[in-house]
């Protein structure tokens, strides 16, 4: 690599998608661009235009426009245009106009081409935004994969490095001070420059070895050295290394070939890090389920409630380990589901054997097997027919009480809503439960309506399970006839709108105003979940979770051939950024939310999010065209 | 102030004329080619002048003492500042490399041994800069090293037009009266150094005493001097010296 392109190629190399580009490749981008300098408030690109460039925004920040002049995104440092119209037809679709003073990177066409047939995230990270969710998606279905990870990923920091002339009692102090188990041995450079490289301040270096934790012990502590041993003495025979962008699977054999604990990893012939064979074993996968059985051995609700912790440990070990959401939502209602029937097996211990059947029903999150860690409690009663309340109505509410206050205990909130068993309006017999059903589907107010969207994800969690089956029946047959009940829900699923996208560390609204974090669930998922269940309704399925109601919404011809997998990989893609927020939170030991602070979103996913918003964005505005407000309603308009 | 300027502007219409004399008694073809070729007519407009940054990097800043380790340039116009004809040398010194020279610019005495003598890439040079408008930042340093080692190699010295860009910002910091009124406020003056002028105009930090990165930000710089304080349609004259 010449050393003078060193600028171009380490900024290009921190966005996407060149970050993803192997050195080589994106040395040969670095050496052909042409910059340019823009004033702020002159054209850059103009409508109509003929272009044969990428865009790369090196500084400044741009706006792009629609044909229309509305306003389609704002972009700062490290993002791209002009791609649109290089896979078109080479001519400008969105203006666009430098919002400050801006030095641009142009990449010819040939260059761009030539990319996105050498490197398939490039090119699938520059095609419209439905491969790219896709990429987006697959390729964190693959991270776990250590044939395909590369090594560099279990990099957490530099290494530890000592001149060849520190003494052994220096080097061990370094070490310990930085809480590693080993350094690299620099000396200076032999002449070969195959072993030498350069380091932050560009002084010249040769890699002699790596001294390890161990080495101490049978190399000086045993052989009686002298601490003050230089380094370099110990310094022996050949150093194995590692390429930063080989696999971790690569990384593991050569370990195991070289029978060695410690691997150096370098970039080009500087070093980077070091691997240790934990860091690998601790790539692999654990697993959760030790945990439901430990939930059904806990004999009291302090027992279950310090469990709390491992549920948590638990998750960031699913997503860290690759789960997909569906994955991890689904162990998440399991786990949540486990506590439930331990409570009510507690409880039934407790209160004695309950008076008539029920069935204890879980809703929301929960019911759709969409839980994560960050959730409150929707629950309620479904009783017997022959249930009396004056009679059997003190049992309940107790069970209900254990059930709730032991949820609260595990880390469940109560639901500010009041939706669990404890509110006397959720704790009903069968027939009173179908009767408001039909009564939500046939006259559905805005109060109502708010009741649907919690009630209509139902799951039963205990007791009799065909209470719910019943109920369920209700909603499928019913739903699908009552287009007056479908317009309503459909409008209500319009209620939360998602942003346009980000710009720098703002969330970017429609608008064009900034907000500096955004609620992932409230603007994303939740509306996402609402507008599938409309679909899941029309089309009578009497699936929960989201992704197997858009199974049962494919089915059918409701929605344009692709919809569908867009809307699959919108909500995968947010599920994942969701959680890996969460992840995020707990790792830095703050209480894990659903707010996301856009200067801690990588880049590359903020790309991600941005479409994934436009999809939830274009199946809103469908919505209201496909459910219409009937025509012969008797309400008035 | 006003006198030097004028003086300025009067060379300005001189170095077409001195080029073409030059050409006539210059007996090393390679510096006659250079010369042969001339320069754009003094009231070439800016935005239609062929440029090309250069960037010295030397062991020091004496001319007498210290002497050109590498070279970088690359042409380019106002609109683009193509990286791919960017040229970059490192040139062995014809005085010895001290420490603090190394660790200034990076080049390692290895390095500098392998490497030819500025003779040797002089053809290859000259012909870079041949027809073009030469853009420096501060041209007390190209200017003498580069004539002073070409005279002691061929015997002949060079001389051409430059466009400094740090005499440009000199012009908007120093001589304004806004600067006139700091300096009576015993204010410090305005850095004109080339990465404080850079930060002026929003380009990024870039890595200094790279000859080949400084040739890049300097073409970087003037792209920008002119976007926003001068008129492509305004003579190269006006700027060269």
């Amino acid at each position: 690599m010449d050393a003078e392109l060193l600028e171009i190629r380490q900024h290009m190399g921190r966005f996407p998608p060149f970050d993803v580009l192997d050195d080589e490749l994106l040395d040969s981008v670095a050496g052909q661009v042409e910059v340019s300098y823009f004033k702020a408030g002159s054209d850059i690109l103009q409508l109509d235009q003929e272009l044969h460039e990428l865009c790369y925004i090196r500084s400044g920040a741009v706006e792009v426009r629609r044909r229309t002049g509305d306003l389609y995104d704002r972009l700062g440092e490290g993002d791209i245009f002009g791609h649109f119209s290089l896979l078109r037809n080479n001519r400008v679709r969105f203006p666009a106009r430098a919002l400050e003073d801006t030095l641009i990177y142009h990449i010819p066409e040939t260059v761009f081409q030539h990319l996105c047939e050498a490197d398939e995230n490039f090119a699938d990270f520059v095609e419209l935004e439905r491969p790219r969710l896709e990429a987006a998606v697959e390729e964190h279905k693959k991270a776990n994969d250590m044939m395909i990870t590369r090594v560099r990923k279990l990099l957490t920091r530099y290494p530890v490095m000592v001149e060849a002339g520190a003494s052994v009692q220096e080097a061990a102090r370094q070490i310990t001070e930085a809480q590693a188990s080993a350094a690299l041995i620099l000396d200076e450079p032999d002449g070969d420059p195959r072993y030498t490289f350069a380091d932050s301040e560009d002084r010249p270096w040769r890699l002699r070895g790596i001294l390890t934790d161990s080495d101490f012990r049978t190399r000086i502590v045993a052989e009686g050295l002298s601490p003050d041993t230089p380094v370099g003495e110990l310094a022996s025979g050949r150093l194995i290394t590692i390429q930063s962008d080989e696999s971790v699977h690569e990384a593991m054999l050569c370990m195991l070939r070289n029978n060695i604990h410690h691997l150096p990893v370098l970039y080009r012939r500087r070093p980077v890090g070091i691997v240790h064979l934990s860091d690998i074993i601790r790539y692999e996968t654990h697993s959760s389920l030790y945990l439901v059985s430990n939930i059904f051995h806990q004999s009291s609700i302090e027992g279950l409630a310090r469990l709390a912790p491992d549920v948590r440990a638990a998750f960031m070990r699913m997503v860290e380990e690759g789960a997909n959401s569906q994955m991890v939502g689904s162990a998440l209602s399991t786990i949540g589901r486990s506590f439930v029937r331990r409570l009510l097996e507690l409880a039934e211990e407790a209160l004695g054997p309950p008076p008539v059947a029920y069935c204890f029903m879980v809703n929301g999150s929960m019911a759709r097997n969409e839980q994560t860690v960050v959730t409150d409690q929707d629950n309620a009663l479904i009783l017997a027919d022959d249930f009396e309340p004056a009679q059997h109505d003190a049992y309940f509410l107790a069970l209900a009480q254990f059930v709730s206050d032991g949820l609260a205990a595990c880390g469940y909130a109560y639901c500010k809503g009041e939706v669990m068993a404890t509110n006397p309006q959720w704790r009903q017999p069968v027939s009173v439960w179908k009767r408001y059903f039909n009564e939500w589907i046939e006259s559905p107010t805005p109060e109502r309506l708010l009741h649907c969207s919690i009630f209509f994800d139902l799951d039963s969690a205990y007791g009799e399970e065909a209470y719910v089956e019943q109920l369920q029946d209700v909603i499928a047959t019913k739903a699908p006839d009552s287009p007056r009940f479908l317009a309503a829900m459909a409008r209500n699923a319009l209620n939360r709108k998602p942003p346009l996208g980000f710009f720098r560390t703002f969330v970017m609204e429609k608008d064009g105003k900034h907000n500096n974090s955004i609620n992932l669930k409230r603007r994303g998922t939740a509306p996402l979940v609402d507008l599938i269940r409309v679909h899941a309704l029309a089309c009578g399925s009497r699936a929960q979770n989201s992704f197997e109601r858009l199974d049962d919404i494919a089915a059918t011809q409701l929605l344009a051939p692709g919809v569908g997998d867009k809307l699959r990989y919108a909500m995968e893609l947010l599920s994942m950024v969701r959680l890996r927020h969460q992840v995020f939170d707990l790792q830095h030991e703050h209480e894990p939310d659903n707010n996301i602070e856009p200067e801690n979103v990588a880049d590359n996913e903020r790309h991600h999010l941005k479409d994934a918003f436009q999809v939830l964005s274009h199946a809103q505005k469908f919505l209201k065209y496909r459910y219409p407000v009937p025509a012969h309603s008797g309400r008035a308009r | 102030m006003l006198s030097h300027r004028l003086t300025a502007r009067s060379q300005g219409h001189e170095w077409p004329s001195y080029l073409q004399r030059r050409a006539a008694e210059v007996q090393d073809p390679s510096l006659q080619a250079f010369f042969a070729a001339g320069c754009p007519a003094p009231e070439t407009p800016i935005g239609e002048a062929p440029l090309v940054a250069l960037d010295l990097e030397t062991t020091g800043l004496d001319v007498q003492r210290h002497a050109i380790v590498s070279i970088g340039l690359v042409p380019f116009n106002l609109s683009r500042i193509p990286v791919a004809e960017r040229r970059y040398w490192v040139v062995r010194p014809s005085r010895p490399l001290s420490e603090t020279s190394i660790t200034y610019h990076h080049i390692t005495h290895s390095e500098v041994a392998q490497a030819p003598d500025l003779e040797e890439v002089l053809p290859e040079l000259l012909e870079a800069l041949a027809g073009r408008v030469v853009v420096v930042h501060f041209r007390h340093i190209e200017r003498p090293f580069l004539d002073e080692a070409i005279k002691a190699r061929l015997g002949e010295g060079i001389r051409f037009p430059m466009i400094d860009t740090m005499s440009l910002e000199a012009r908007l910091h120093r001589l304004s009266l806004w600067s006139r009124l700091r300096r009576w406020m015993r204010r410090p003056p305005v850095s004109i150094r080339l990465g404080d002028s850079r930060r002026r105009y929003g380009l990024p930090d870039y890595q200094g005493h790279h000859a080949m990165v400084d040739a890049l930000a300097t073409a970087e710089l003037f792209q920008a001097q002119v976007a926003r304080h001068y008129d492509p349609t305004h003579p190269v004259s006006a700027l060269w010296t």
